[in-house]
Parts: structure tokens; sequence; C-alpha cells
């Protein structure tokens, strides 16, 4: 489990790497939670390329994103979404509180 | 019908070990020549009740996850994740959507998930005791 995170004009981008469930899911909280209160970035991008599953700890994961750039007007945005995380992601109705690009090809 | 193989995990309560559960599952369900998306549903929905023993059945203390895999003939898959921990007061109250004792972030979606990517989901628990959550599905060989 790992959290790159790299901030370019703006935005934040955290590219999140391994399993995602409630375990692992506090550690990469921390790490993003900690850059993002300083930067407050006005675009959260969370690249799951590299996660290969997801419970709905990622969901919280998300949401408790969401709800944390909302404090400045911050806006989060999914990518690198796999079949089973979008299935996951979809379920819980993500797409109403922040952007998914789709994956190219 | 008797099951044609089976197996039973159990580990500490520990979180770290949410991983170990659910790919032990999996690893078991491989003979069963699953699909890619069949296999991965069914790891999350034994990572959401797993994952619930831990957080909610040992919220304080330690203790024991018991797993118990069967698979029977058609193809169907029995898991029952079991734990003897604090049990659930209202299990129709535990199960709706969005509802969590949890805190700490927890979508409230863990009944929900694994209704929705299980064919059946049964729930039973007597509080003080302990809970169990039997989860079905089959799979379907690849074509």
């Amino acid at each position: 489990m790992s959290v790159q995170l790299n901030y370019k004009e703006g935005v934040l981008t955290a590219k999140l790497s391994g399993e995602i469930d409630h375990h692992s899911a506090r550690e990469m909280r921390e790490a993003i939670d900690d850059t993002a209160q300083k930067l407050k970035p006005y675009c959260l991008r969370l690249d799951f390329t590299e996660v290969p599953f997801m419970d709905s700890s990622g969901v919280g994961l998300i949401l408790g994103r969401v709800r944390l750039c909302g404090f400045w007007r911050g806006r989060v945005v999914l990518c690198g979404l796999s079949q089973s995380l979008g299935k996951m992601v979809e379920l819980a109705g993500i797409s109403s509180v922040a952007a998914i690009e789709r994956r190219a090809g | 019908m008797k099951p044609v193989n089976q197996a039973q995990i159990s580990f500490s309560s520990h979180s770290v070990n949410e991983g170990f559960g659910r790919a032990a599952v999996a690893a078991f369900l491989a003979q069963l020549d699953p699909t890619v998306a069949d296999l991965s549903d069914m790891r999350t929905a034994v990572s959401e009740a797993v994952t619930n023993a831990i957080v909610h059945g040992y919220r304080e203390q330690m203790g024991t996850v018991y797993i118990t895999v069967k698979i029977f003939e058609d193809g169907k898959a029995v898991v029952r994740v079991r734990d003897k921990g604090c049990g659930i007061p209202d299990v129709k109250q535990a199960m709706e959507p969005l509802f969590t004792t949890g805190g700490e972030e927890r979508a409230g979606l863990g009944f929900a998930v694994m209704q929705s990517f299980c064919d059946s989901v049964r729930v039973s628990s007597t509080p003080g005791r302990g809970t169990s959550v039997t989860l079905v599905k089959r799979f379907e060989p690849k074509a």
C-alpha cells in the first residue's frame, strides 16, 4: 500500500497503489489529508490505476475526501478505475459527488 | 446436497488479516474456474463480511474470525463468515444501506455490497454471542 502525491497548479494528484480495505484505507487517508489540508487544492485527483482491489472502505475514503475538500470548495476527480472498482463506485452513487474520468481505451 | 469440497479458515481479528481472509477464499474458489468478474465479486463480499466481524463484532476485544467455504456440484459456493463477538441487536436495521455504527469513515455499505455482489446473503446474530453471515453465489463455468 502506498500513496504518491504530486502537486501542480492547484491540482493535487494522489496515486494510490495496492488493495484498499478497512486496514489500508486509514494510512492512505492520513497520507492524503496531511498534504491536502496544507495545500487546499481546488482539485484532488485520486488515481486508482494501481489499485487491483477495493471494498466499501474505498467508498468511505472517497466520500471522506469529498467532504474534506468541500471545506475549501475543492472538488474530487477519480481516474484509472478498473471494471470491478467502477462497479463499487457506481453502487455507492459516487458520480453525484465526484467526477469520474473514464480509462482511456 | 453434500458439498464436493470444503475448507475452514480461521484467524485473529487483526485488521491486517482482512486481505488474508478474502485471498484465502478466492484461492480456494479458483478450482471452480470462475470468471475474473465473479471471483472479484465474491472477494469483495467476503472482504465486507470479514471487515464487519473485525470492526463491529470484535470492536471491544480481539477474537477469532471463522470462515467456512463449501463448493457444490452445480458450481454453487457457500461462504460463511462467523465471529463470536458482540452480535447485532437489530439485523434488519444493520442491513439497511448507509446504516453504520462504525464512524471513522465507514460508508455503511457493507451489507448492500454483499447483497449486490452475491446471489443471496443470510445473517443470523445473537447479541453477546456473535454473528454469522452466509454468502451464496453460483459460479457459471467460463464459456
